[in-house]
């Protein structure tokens, strides 16, 4: 790629010469410059930016960092669940310290690698799979930019039949003042085969940062994949975290996005079901405090009968946080006797705090079954008063409470252990957002 | 011995006068119960002492050993040894039995100090097998699909491991069938003792004869109109509350 294409933008200045990529991605990258470059930069009466702040999106003060000062005090901090089938960690755009799967799960199959490695060395399912849905949900100009920028990340193909029973973790750090990161995570679970990755977003400092993320999930005939993303960048970092997920027969998909941190967070998250049997659960916990946007958009295709989506959103907001839910079910002609279920809740923790929900249906199929909904309230003064008459003072009843609506949708994850793990994460984000 | 005073309580809901000069002296070691008809008031009576935001006192005092706890928040008056029996108490979504029992304890330990996981396990289990509850029940979340009588059992666990001073149980036994009345009177009848004064609140009879009070009052129009010993029930038991209700139609006839 030529380097003069990106000069004036600091942002990737000087971040491609980082990494041996093959012709292909190479191509790709440019590709992705040229996309970015030419489409146009959100406008607020955009349909797919309504209730947004597409002011937020001034990415002029961005630039490429430098590599941590610190990687070993980075990789000390990187504890997750404590045992995991493999463990990578990045920080600023850089691999830090990688942890290979066991040799019986490399013996059989497993491929955990960086995607730079995996680009020449799997590039025939690399280039099928790396990004290949299109960016519907109003950010493909951010999905250019990420294809055009310094990607990096882990790819993961588990092997036809093959049970990864630990879950395979992945850190993304971002460290200093407006740092820029390119999280990539590509899951390919080929028939038969069960995994679960999380993928761990998070700031070394409170300084402000920008992440532009994609995944790409595919997941096979009778597959399963459980995929959870936990986001704590810095409470002054702008993020883009876009996901597509492609689920084939009667595969399954268990997604989850949890939020607690960043200053503008904007998730895209397209599921599409491919064939019959197909199940996507898109599941996604947030916490807007302090002046946090978490602006999320969704889309669960049916392209294929008999499938199911089910989606479940819930978010709290303290402070003057803000939340953005627009969601579609979208079942296309002949895809009959779809299960669809599109659910947002919001609990409103202030009076300054605001929450946006824009459920939508677009059905071209007839015999289907299809549900969505939206809830605001507050907390519940009955079940306010139960606690506090049992002597639990009100802060802690309000985050007893909270947690309580948080755990319906983190009782939907298989892992206890991983459950627990998240759980402890939100319940203290929730606490110091509770107390501003 | 310590006293639960209730002195010429007036308390109204909006623009009405719910209880209109109540008086009850409650001391520890004592179960009284208070009998009335269908909206004299004794659930707004429970309601109040627990510290229900939903009804103003407008006169009178309510004493815990000769201090007012009038001021005192809800949340504050448990910790103080009040405990309330809900009527209808509220499902908790996503909240476990085990940890809202926790989290209520834990209220109750000075500040920094943590509760005994062990030890807490241990008393949660004995309690349980009290009130024939299966273990299961502490991973459930707070009355989330529970029947009439896992509700009410629920309470009665609730009290058992908070150990209150003074219970106020606001008609435990609508909703049971015999079986589950004899578990709940059971559980009751176990946490007897002279450290605790008990207040029950029923419009019927039969619960007294499986939690016998020493004293039973009769509430009508938001007063007690009649105090003896159980007998009394007996006598609403055969009589109804006409006898107790005429006065006060006398007085509006006039």
């Amino acid at each position: 790629m030529a380097s003069a294409s990106v000069s004036g933008v600091p942002l990737l200045e000087g971040a491609l010469v980082e990494g041996r990529w093959p012709e292909w991605f190479v191509a790709s990258r440019q590709r992705g410059w040229a996309d970015f470059q030419h489409l146009p930069a959100p406008a607020p009466k955009d349909e797919k930016w309504r209730f947004s702040k597409v002011k937020a999106l001034a990415l002029d003060s961005f630039r490429y960092p430098a590599a941590v000062a610190d990687a070993a005090a980075l990789v000390a901090r990187s504890t997750g669940l404590g045992e995991s089938a493999a463990r990578f960690v990045f920080a600023n755009n850089r691999l830090l310290a990688a942890t290979a799967p066991a040799a019986g799960l490399l013996k059989a199959g497993l491929v955990v690698m960086t995607l730079e490695e995996a680009a020449r060395q799997h590039a025939d399912l690399v280039e099928k799979h790396f990004m290949a849905q299109e960016f519907k949900l109003g950010s493909a100009k951010y999905a250019a930019l990420h294809r055009s920028g310094p990607v990096n990340g882990v790819f993961i193909r588990v092997p036809k039949n093959l049970e990864v029973a630990q879950p395979i973790e992945i850190f993304h750090w971002v460290e200093g003042e407006n740092s820029a990161v390119f999280p990539h995570t590509l899951v390919v679970c080929e028939r038969q085969s069960k995994a679960t990755v999380v993928d761990c977003f998070r700031s070394a400092d409170d300084e402000p940062a920008f992440a532009c993320g994609v995944n790409d999930l595919v997941v096979e005939e009778g597959a399963k994949l459980n995929y959870v993303a936990v986001q704590q960048w810095s409470l002054a970092a702008t993020a883009f975290h876009l996901n597509s997920t492609t689920v084939g027969r009667d595969a399954c998909c268990l997604g989850m996005q949890v939020n607690l941190g960043g200053k503008f967070v904007r998730g895209e998250s397209y599921s599409r079901m491919v064939a019959e049997g197909a199940r996507s659960d898109m599941l996604s916990v947030n916490i807007a405090g302090g002046d946090q946007l978490i602006d999320q958009r969704t889309f669960q295709d049916h392209a294929k009968p008999s499938a199911t989506s089910d989606l479940l959103y819930q978010n709290a907001l303290t402070g003057k946080g803000r939340t953005v839910f627009s969601g579609v079910i979208r079942v296309e002609p002949g895809a009959h006797k779809t299960d669809a279920y599109q659910k947002v809740r919001n609990i409103v923790l202030s009076d300054e705090a605001e929450a946006n929900s824009m459920p939508g249906l677009e059905i071209e199929a007839d015999d289907v079954r299809c549900t969505h909904g939206a809830t605001t309230a507050q907390v519940d003064d009955r079940e306010l008063f139960y606690l506090l008459a049992r002597g639990i003072r009100p802060e802690a009843a309000q985050q007893l409470l909270v947690m309580g609506f948080f755990n319906t949708v983190l009782d939907r994850l298989p892992d206890a252990r991983l459950r627990g793990q998240i759980e402890g994460l939100v319940e203290k984000r929730l606490s110091a957002a509770l107390r501003g | 011995m310590k006293h639960l005073k209730i002195d010429n309580l007036h308390v109204s809901i909006g623009q009405s006068e719910i209880l209109r000069g109540l008086s009850l002296d409650l001391p520890t070691g004592q179960v009284h119960a208070i009998m009335g008809p269908n909206g004299s008031g004794k659930s707004t009576l429970a309601k109040v002492i627990a510290g229900h935001p939903d009804y103003t006192v407008t006169s009178g005092d309510i004493l815990v050993d000769g201090e007012s706890i009038l001021e005192m928040e809800p949340d504050a008056r448990a910790r103080q040894g009040i405990f309330l029996a809900f009527q209808y108490p509220s499902e908790i979504p996503g909240v476990t039995i085990a940890n809202f029992l926790r989290a209520a304890l834990q209220a109750r330990l000075p500040e920094g100090k943590e509760l005994e996981a062990t030890e807490y396990y241990a008393k949660l289990y004995e309690k349980m097998d009290l009130l024939e509850m299966p273990r299961t029940f502490t991973s459930r979340a707070v009355n989330e699909g529970f029947s009439g009588g896992e509700k009410k059992r629920c309470e009665i666990l609730q009290m058992a491991m908070l150990q209150p001073t003074f219970a106020l149980l606001d008609e435990t036994d609508s909703g049971l069938d015999i079986d589950a009345l004899k578990i709940v009177s059971h559980g009751v009848n176990s946490l007897r003792g002279p450290e605790t004064g008990m207040l029950v609140i029923t419009h019927y009879q039969r619960l007294l004869n499986y939690i016998v009070p020493d004293f039973v009052h009769v509430m009508v129009n938001g007063r007690i109109v009649e105090s003896g010993t159980k007998e009394l029930a007996l006598k609403l038991e055969a009589e109804g509350y006409d006898w107790a209700t005429e006065p006060e139609a006398e007085a509006v006839a006039v």
